[in-house]
């Protein structure tokens, strides 16, 4: 059976506690948005020939935003960031976001066409959303699939240090540790970036290693199994070892499988460790000391101590957890119920604000 | 909470029963099936540079033994012979049952024809060189599983016999498990009352991951337990366990410490999103004490703290789940009698050294 928690006193009764929000999504109404930030050519281009992502991969799904969070203009619910003010900064006593749009700039077939959209998107947020809300840090927007441009990008923002993070989607080409990447990671590593995996994105492979889902359940599912084969991978190729400072944040994947994932790795290594002989420590140590994870979607155990068990098996790394809401997607979590009424209060707190503060110097 | 126990089996002084949910044989070289392919074939491998299945689902020098002693035995293949299996397996571990699973990679043949001679001729193999020389063994029957509908076929035609409980379908497949184009596979499976044991390995071509393929096969031995979790998801999303209500899966050299987490995401996700399956009647995790069971190995728990490797078992929510496997003549990382067995209340550490393989495979 499914165990429903019991009801803990909302927060909204007493103030509510400041909050980090390490999954805010900053939406464009449609393309246009774009438009004073890109070129006549690349405008002539969206509306004279269109947008070339991969084909197919489609399911059918019944929900996209959260209507009652979308502005009183009718435009896209998360793409004003006054409304987004009033209807969540403001109200759940967000201290600080951060911003990640999901744009269709990363998935470009036409690698120029990606890099200027990236540009873009960027460029956008700085205007429309970190300059008239100093609450909000940013996700930089990049052309993973052509990681010279993506450097490029980086070089060009890095140091405005309201960008926090590089944007990569979590279904790329090839497992993120593979070397095409690694001009992504020296440059954030030179500007002190972590690299941050969203959930989804899709780019025409299958997104299961075993070939193409039928159903949206099964993509929604699916996201912890995708990071999981690119922390392998980030881990196995050395991408920690040679880029020591480099944190890789996981947001919307869930972290109830990160204690198994680490025995995992621990055991391969001792099966396999020849294969490997850059790496110089344990898996699990790469992944305690690098990887950061977001809340939502929480796994929701079938008992609530059930949950203590999985913060036991976190050990210290109950420090890389951190609070994210997911506002304004349909699924995002309440902040006042997302997490579990069994936690101690400290550690609570820690995963609300300390955590993500420390991790982003707030 | 599941406590370490104080007096653990280990200490018991007569041999526990034991059942053996995954052992291995080989096929020793192509020239073994012989007696078993038809002319065509056997010429075909003589004259031509096709010699069968030579794939492996293991790194191709360490196959199937681990680290370097395995890489560089001498001698016959491991499990290659019913005499090696007596010797180094049933006789010495008293195994009341070993269940049989032939690796034999039929799933990288593309050639249709091939791949039902070959899958035909190692189920013959199977029963004439195994099955029926040793009381002890059963096995699960090979099939094409890259084409269901000749797939099922070869259940038909060899589904009856009394050695075969199960068919092998690699976890590694072009099109997840529960898709339409495999349901009558399942029908066959269904019909025959065989239990479907998706095993670690296949290679069907397309990546093992959802982001490309890795660089080592570090990677892909690590990241297998993802395509299980996606099979899992798969197979329950599709109804498989709604339209073939007495369908049995075992999961075999799965892994199993990932599966309580995967469950709580998917009973949250099949609330939020079960209007998209209407079929899927009940939670996820229902259908899983109720359908599926997994090999022991490889038993991926903390080295030092079996503590947590108990929260993890107890987490499972059944004491159903789990079948004790060798995963001859591999090695395993960690022995399933010290790392967990010896740790639990004997009737519990009894089902999992054999009471639930045998409700599972009627033994």
């Amino acid at each position: 059976m499914v165990a429903i928690l019991p009801e803990r006193e909302t927060r909204s009764r007493r103030a509510r506690p400041a909050l980090i929000d390490c999954d805010f999504h900053n939406e464009l109404d449609s393309i246009k948005d774009l438009y004073p930030y890109l070129s006549q050519h690349w405008r002539d281009h969206i509306d004279t020939f269109g947008m070339r992502g991969p084909s197919g991969g489609i399911y059918p799904r019944f929900m996209d935003h959260r209507e009652d969070a979308r502005p009183p203009s009718g435009r896209r619910s998360g793409s004003e960031v006054t409304h987004s003010r009033s209807d969540f900064l403001d109200p759940y006593n967000i201290a600080h976001a951060m911003t990640i749009p999901l744009t269709s700039a990363p998935r470009m077939l036409n690698l120029d066409l990606g890099a200027a959209m990236a540009s873009a998107v960027n460029d956008w947020q700085i205007a429309e959303w970190l300059e008239p809300e100093p609450r909000l840090r940013a996700s930089l927007t990049v052309a993973v699939e052509d990681p010279i441009s993506a450097a490029k990008e980086i070089e060009r923002l890095g140091n405005d240090k309201r960008f926090v993070q590089v944007f990569v989607p979590g279904r790329t080409h090839e497992p993120l540790g593979r070397r095409k990447y690694w001009p992504i990671y020296e440059a954030a590593a030179k500007h002190s970036l972590h690299i941050m995996s969203h959930a989804f994105g899709s780019y025409g492979y299958p997104i299961t290693g075993a070939g193409h889902a039928s159903f949206y359940v099964e993509e929604h599912v699916g996201p912890a199994q995708a990071v999981q084969a690119n922390i392998i991978s980030l881990v196995t190729e050395g991408v920690f070892e040679t880029f020591p400072t480099l944190k890789f944040v996981s947001v919307e994947n869930g972290f109830g499988w990160v204690p198994s994932l680490m025995w995992r790795m621990d055991n391969t290594y001792k099966l396999y460790k020849d294969e490997v002989p850059h790496l110089k420590r344990l898996p699990s140590e790469y992944i305690r000391e690098h990887v950061y994870l977001t809340t939502q979607p929480v796994e929701e155990p079938h008992k609530p101590e059930y949950f203590l068990q999985l913060i036991e098996q976190f050990g210290d790394m109950v420090s890389h957890i951190l609070f994210a809401s997911d506002y304004p997607h349909w699924d995002s979590d309440d902040p006042d119920f997302a997490l579990p009424n069994n936690l101690p209060d400290a550690m609570l707190k820690a995963i609300q604000f300390d955590n993500a503060r420390k991790l982003y110097n707030l | 909470m599941i406590e370490p126990h104080a007096t653990g089996s280990a200490n018991v002084a007569t041999r526990p029963a034991l059942v053996d949910s995954d052992a291995h044989c080989e096929v020793p070289k192509v020239d073994a099936l012989f007696p078993y392919l038809p002319a065509y074939w056997v010429e075909h491998i003589q004259q031509t540079m096709f010699k069968g299945a030579t794939t492996s689902y293991y790194p191709s020098k360490n196959a199937p033994g681990t680290g370097p002693e395995g890489r560089r035995q001498v001698g016959p293949p491991p499990a290659s012979s019913l005499k090696l299996v007596q010797d180094e397996l049933l006789d010495p571990s008293g195994v009341e049952y070993a269940i049989l699973n032939c690796l034999y990679a039929i799933d990288t043949l593309n050639n249709p024809d091939a791949a039902v001679a070959m899958a035909s001729a190692v189920n013959d193999w199977l029963i004439a060189e195994w099955l029926e020389k040793d009381a002890r063994l059963r096995a699960s029957l090979v099939v094409p599983v890259q084409l269901p509908a000749l797939a099922a076929r070869e259940i038909e035609r060899v589904g009856d016999h009394p050695g075969f409980v199960q068919v092998l379908l690699p976890v590694r497949t072009s099109m997840p498990l529960g898709n339409r184009n495999f349901h009558p596979l399942w029908e066959a499976i269904t019909r025959k009352n065989l239990v479907a044991g998706v095993h670690f390995g296949g290679a069907p071509g397309n990546p093992p991951t959802p982001t490309g393929w890795p660089s080592y096969y570090f990677e892909e031995y690590a990241g297998m337990a993802q395509v299980f979790a996606t099979q899992l998801t798969s197979i329950i999303s599709e109804g498989v366990f709604d339209r073939f209500p007495s369908v049995r899966v075992a999961f075999l050299e799965s892994g199993w410490t990932w599966l309580p987490s995967h469950l709580w995401r998917f009973d949250k996700e099949w609330k939020n999103l079960r209007r998209l399956v209407p079929w899927v009647k009940r939670p996820p995790s229902e259908y899983v004490h109720e359908h599926v069971r997994l090999s022991v190995q490889p038993l991926d728990g903390p080295d030092d703290d079996p503590r947590q490797l108990l929260q993890v078992l107890e987490q499972l929510g059944s004491e159903e789940i789990l079948m004790y496997a060798s995963d001859y003549p591999r090695q395993p990382v960690a022995d399933a009698e010290q790392a967990l067995l010896r740790h639990l209340p004997e009737s519990f550490a009894r089902k999992i050294r054999s009471e639930n393989a045998r409700a599972l495979y009627g033994l």
